[in-house]
Formats: structure tokens, sequence, C-alpha cells
């Protein structure tokens, strides 16, 4: 069996340019395992397919916050890179959290998502701060959580990833779930809610890369920091079919 | 009762247990291979009857017990010891059929134990895998280790890499002679503080080298590349041009052809040299060493070649990003049609972030011909996304290898497959070509 979305190179030379969207990505040295490079791609390649052009810049432990950013993104980190880079993200909580209110568009995955709530509690009692960016709360746990996850959002679809945490998060009353489990565990064990959806900030535990398969995330995030910017957004013409497939696929494989 | 009485009992106790157990364990085997069953189940067997069987099959051995870690190279690189100890003349017990749980070991020894339980080996070399060698090091504590990188590899399995350094930490603290350790590798050259009561050596890579290493930490080149290793090497890779190596031993280099292909499998040659030397000692001799390296094949799917049509036909076997980046590094996409088939059964990981973290930018001027595997979609999208064409895409390994044979007739051919797709690529294979039959 052939498909037919063989053709699956989209030709976007000569793109109209209407400007540039630069990209922040946070703590790439100690919080960028499990494929996070893959969200920061899919952002880069699909400004270009929408003609736009992107700047990526990095932030790391110890940098100068960058000016301008129009998209931050983060991603997740063993535990040993959370300990590394919690007195920097602790020294820019305030200027994140400006940004945040702000409405400068956010994707948070697995640990940064964590760290952008009000604590981690490890398993041992240690408390770690977050910066209260999300009113959520962590709890470590004894068990991971792993495996494939289906989760249906209203405002995005069926969302398809992979999580991988042993982290339980629980949601406060000022964010709301970004969707609702109906494969896999999500936040937690014992609710069948999975990310957080506040102001434009997107926080997830979900690998695969999220991005890639959830095209409409990506093009989210896309579309508000170009309404920032530029006054509106003008989407350019993607072709989504392997996404397509590869969402069609993915909802058939076992947990 | 005094002690030594009670050790004399228990002494008896292990014979009697031997003479039951070696039989019941050997015909257990037989049987199974009479079925053409798993290789591994008779090792169940005796392991559950008899727990210190190996324990007594492997005490003893003039040359110890060597065990060969890590998430990369294993099998390749444990051949490469067994060959290279091998050729200067040893006898060497292995466990030969890849199954690298201690089980599996069991299963082996059974095979070459007498019936009273006793080994016939100057020396033991065993393939573990990182999660199960602390189980067999519990059992078992080696005289030697050969630990070769922590690279993100089923995550799924052990959650962290970090965990994964733990693993095989506890490996080198249970060694008794001597620890052999990659000092490119931050992670496993940090291992080195944790070891008390053996030695420590280590085996690298020229600097010059060093930028075609990348570690997990810096996948992406973005970061810049590892700061040089200041730690002495025994051996050291100096250059590498296509399968020709060179190495550096006690100042001295020397320029040998590998059969191997591969940086990756080259790197672990001076791996495997290193490991050899100290088995080996003062009686080393370098010359025959290096012919017994350079005769070396590759393991099951590590790079091996096969001809189909009259054309070579490589099987490159992709398990994690660092593995799927040096295979892309290390044979030319010039001239050669490819395939990429990857599946995501639990041996593979079930986890497809990891394709991701691979830049697939050396496949851009030739495209890919053929996508294939359970996650097919998955590959042709992560293509689409570093802009290089996937001109097929059939899920179905079967019918994608029919048509990518067709439609490439007359061109040598690559096919990248993670480990459950390689062994249904190689089912298909057999009946079109001769493919070492792997038990
Ligand atoms: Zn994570």
């Amino acid at each position: 069996m052939t498909s037919g979305a063989q053709e699956s190179t989209p030709v976007h030379s000569n793109s109209a340019h209407k400007g540039t969207l630069r990209i922040l990505q946070l703590y790439p040295r100690d919080m960028n395992i499990y494929g996070d490079w893959g969200n920061v791609l899919v952002l880069k390649q699909r400004l270009a397919w929408h003609g736009y052009d992107a700047e990526i810049l990095e932030h790391n432990a110890g940098d100068t916050f960058p000016d301008d950013v129009d998209i931050l993104i983060g991603g997740g980190g063993q535990d040993s890179g959370q300990v590394v880079i919690q007195q920097d993200l602790q020294s820019n909580a305030a200027h994140l959290r400006a940004l945040a209110e702000d409405g400068t568009p956010m994707l948070a995955i697995c640990g940064l998502y964590q760290l952008f709530g009000n604590f981690f509690k490890t398993h041992d009692g240690t408390v770690i701060p977050g910066i209260s960016i999300l009113d959520i709360e962590t709890h470590g746990g004894s068990e991971r959580l792993i495996g494939n996850v289906v989760a249906r959002s209203e405002e995005f679809g069926d969302i398809h990833g992979y999580e991988n945490h042993s982290g339980q998060t629980y949601l406060g009353p000022g964010v709301r779930p970004l969707a609702t489990v109906t494969k896999g565990e999500g936040n937690n064990s014992s609710e069948d809610h999975e990310g957080a959806r506040h102001l434009n900030i997107v926080a997830s535990y979900l690998h695969g890369s999220l991005l890639p398969k959830n095209p409409a995330i990506a093009d989210f995030l896309i579309r508000e920091a170009a309404t920032r910017k530029f006054g509106s957004f003008e989407p350019g013409d993607v072709d989504d079919s392997l996404a397509e497939l590869a969402r069609r696929h993915a909802a058939t494989r076992p947990r | 009762m005094p002690k030594t009485l009670a050790n004399r009992d228990k002494l008896d106790i292990m014979s009697v247990l031997s003479s039951v157990s070696v039989p019941l364990g050997k015909t257990v085997r037989a049987l199974s291979r009479l079925r053409g069953g798993g290789s591994a189940f008779p090792g169940l067997v005796v392991e559950r009857i008899d727990p210190g069987f190996m324990a007594r099959a492997l005490r003893n051995l003039p040359h110890g017990v060597i065990v060969v870690s890590g998430t990369n190279g294993k099998t390749t690189t444990t051949k490469m010891v067994v060959e290279l100890l091998e050729g200067q003349g040893l006898n060497v017990f292995t466990n030969r059929t890849g199954s690298n749980f201690t089980r599996g070991v069991a299963a082996a020894l059974l095979g070459d134990v007498d019936w009273r339980g006793r080994l016939k080996a100057d020396v033991a070399v065993l393939e573990l895998d990182e999660a199960h060698a602390v189980h067999f090091v519990n059992l078992v504590p080696p005289t030697h280790c050969l630990l070769l990188n922590v690279l993100r590899d089923q995550l799924d399995r052990f959650g962290e890499i970090d965990k994964t350094t733990r693993l095989l930490e506890q490996i080198a603290v249970k060694t008794t002679g001597t620890v052999v350790l990659n000092r490119e590798d931050p992670r496993v050259a940090s291992i080195a503080s944790s070891v008390r009561s053996a030695s420590v050596a280590y085996f690298g890579l020229d600097e010059s080298l060093r930028s075609t290493f990348p570690s997990d930490d810096d996948l992406r080149g973005a970061t810049g590349t590892a700061p040089a290793s200041s730690l002495p090497a025994d051996v050291v890779l100096e250059s590498v041009n296509s399968n020709t190596a060179t190495f550096s031993m006690d100042g001295e280099t020397s320029t040998i052809e590998l059969s191997l292909r591969g940086v990756y499998n080259i790197f672990n040659a001076a791996a495997a040299l290193a490991m050899a030397r100290i088995i080996l000692g003062g009686n080393a001799k370098r010359a025959e060493m290096l012919s017994s390296l350079a005769a070396v094949e590759p393991a099951f799917g590590r790079g091996e070649s096969l001809v189909v049509d009259g054309q070579p036909l490589e099987l490159v076997l992709v398990k994690n990003p660092s593995g799927f980046r040096l295979g892309l590094k290390s044979f030319d996409a010039a001239g050669y049609a490819t395939m990429i088939a990857i599946n995501d059964n639990y041996a593979d990981g079930r986890d497809m972030s990891w394709l991701w973290d691979v830049d697939f930018d050396s496949l851009r001027n030739d495209g890919v011909d053929m996508v294939s595997g359970v996650r097919a979609y998955d590959m042709a999208l992560r293509l689409q996304y570093d802009d290089v064409a996937a001109r097929d895409i059939d899920p179905d390994t079967g019918s994608a290898l029919r048509t990518f044979i067709s439609r490439a007739k007359g061109q040598p051919k690559r096919i990248f497959c993670t480990y459950t797709a390689m062994l249904a690529i190689r089912r298909d294979l057999s009946k079109i070509t001769d493919v070492k039959v792997v038990s």
C-alpha cells in the first residue's frame, strides 16, 4: 500500500517575507531532552512556510535575557538539569511573568511546565519553587507515567504525544486544562486532564515532539505572535497531509 | 556446629545441586533447541532451581570475567574483544547469541559447561544489557568491565539517562580488577570517581575527531563540543578515513584497514583494543592484535553488507539519536538508494521523540527512496521538516522492501532501520539472498 502523500516536501521558495519573529529557546543546554528541538524546528519551518522569517535565540543559565522576544519555548530536563537552571529561572521570574501577562505566546513542555507552576514538591519532601506563571502544583510520585497519549481539546482538536514523567500535576482555579485525556494519564493519575492553558501559554507533558504532530498548536503560537507584532497574521499554504497521516497512525498504537 | 563444617555442608549441597541443575538445564536446552525455541528459557530454568550456578561456573577462570555494557555498540565491541583474545590463543566463553540478559548468559553457559557445571575457558567476555547487568554483577562480580557510552535510548524503559549512568556505575563498583571507560563520554568518565576496589583505564579520541562524536548534551552541535579530555587513554583513535583507522598505543601509532564500517564501530575498536591489552598484559602482540581487529566482521545488523541483484545492500541499525546521527555521518548517501524503516515496538522504544534529535540534512541532495515501518509517517514528517524528499511511503516493511529493491535496480542500497524493523527486513531478505542466520 502506498500513500498518496509522497511529494512530501512543500516548495516554499520566494516566500513573501512578511516579517521576522524571534523565537527564544529557554535553557536548551540543560532542558532539551526527549526531542524538544523538534518543537523549535517546527516553529522555524512553519514560519518560513507561512512566509515569515524566524530568528532562533537561546537563553541558558547565566546568559543575559534577550529583548524583543516573540515566542518562548522550553522543554523537559532531567532532575539534574532542573537544579542547574533553578537560580537563573528565579532571577528572571518577574520578567517572564510580565511577558506572559503581556500575551507573549509560550510553549512549556514537561520539566519547564512544572517549573512554570507554583512549586514542585519532590518525593522526599523538598520543595522547589516555581515561577508561578501557571496556577499549578506538582508533587513527585513514586511511579512514572509513561506511554502514548491522546487528549481531546476543543481549541486544538485531538492532541497526540508521548508522556514520560513522575511528577503529578494538579491545576488550580487560575488555569484550565489543555485537553481531556482519552488514552494515557496526563497531568496526574487521578484526574483525566492533560496540560494547562492560560493567556497565550500552552503547557503540556507531551513529547513526541508535540508540535510536529499537532500543527494546530504550532500555528496558534505563530498566529498570536504575528498578530501581536504586526497587527495581523496572514497564513501561507502549508501541506499538513503527512502530519495528518502520522496522527492517524499514532492513534492506533498501544499505550 | 562449627562454621567450617557448615561450609562443607554447603559445598556438598552445591555439588549436589549442580549434579541436578546442570543436567536438567542441559536437557531443557536440548529440548528447546529441538523445538527451535528461544535461547534463554533453559537459562531461566537453571537460574530458578540453582541461583549459584553461574557464579560457580565463572569463578576461577584464569583471565577472569569481562562485562561489556553501554547504550551503543555492545554487540560489535564484545565480538571484537572476543576475536582479539582468541587471536592471541585464549579460549573465550561469550554469550554469542545476542542474549544479553542474565538468563541468556546462564543459557549460553549451559551449552559450554561439562555435566558437573565446570567451564573450560580462559576468560569470559559477556555483553550485558545495562538494565540487567546490575542483576548479573550482584551474582557474579566481574574482574573487568568495559563501559562504552550512555546515550538516550529507550528512555521509556529507564526514565532518565542519569539513571542509566547509575546502572553502569554499579557494574564498575562491583568490578575487582580494571574498569575501562570512554573518556569522551562525560557520564561514563564520571563513573571513575565511584570506583573503589578496581583500577581505571580509558580509551579515547584524538581532539580532531571529537566533533564527530557529539554527546547527547551537544547533539545539535549548537552548544559546541565537549572540552578536550585531559584523562590519559591507553588507546586513542587518531583518525578515520572511510574504513582505514589509525590508533595510538604507548605513543606508537598503527594504521589498519578494517572490515568494519562506520565511525562508531571504529571507535569501539579502540575500546576493544584497550580491554584486550589489559587482559593480555605483557603478552599482547601488537601486529597480531591489529590483524585480528582488521578481520572482525560486523555483528548482526551493525552495518552488515549483503548482496541483492549484484549490488551491495547495507543494513544499518539505528536505535537512538546519536546512533542514527553517526550512521548518517559514517555512510555517504551519494550514489546510494536509501530506505528508512522505523518501528515503535517495545524493543525499539515507543517514544518517537528521538527522531527529532537527528539531523537529516545529509540526505537532502538525494532524498529518501522509501520510508517504512509502523511509524513511517512520523519519519516522513520528520524528513519534511528537514526539507528532505520522501519519494515513497509504505508502512508495511515487506511490500516497501520489494518496491525499494525493484525501483533501485542497479544501484547500491542502504536501509536504516530500528531493531524490530531490521528483524522483519532480514527475514524477507533471506528469501532472496544469503543472510546469516542468528540463533
Ligand atoms: Zn519530560
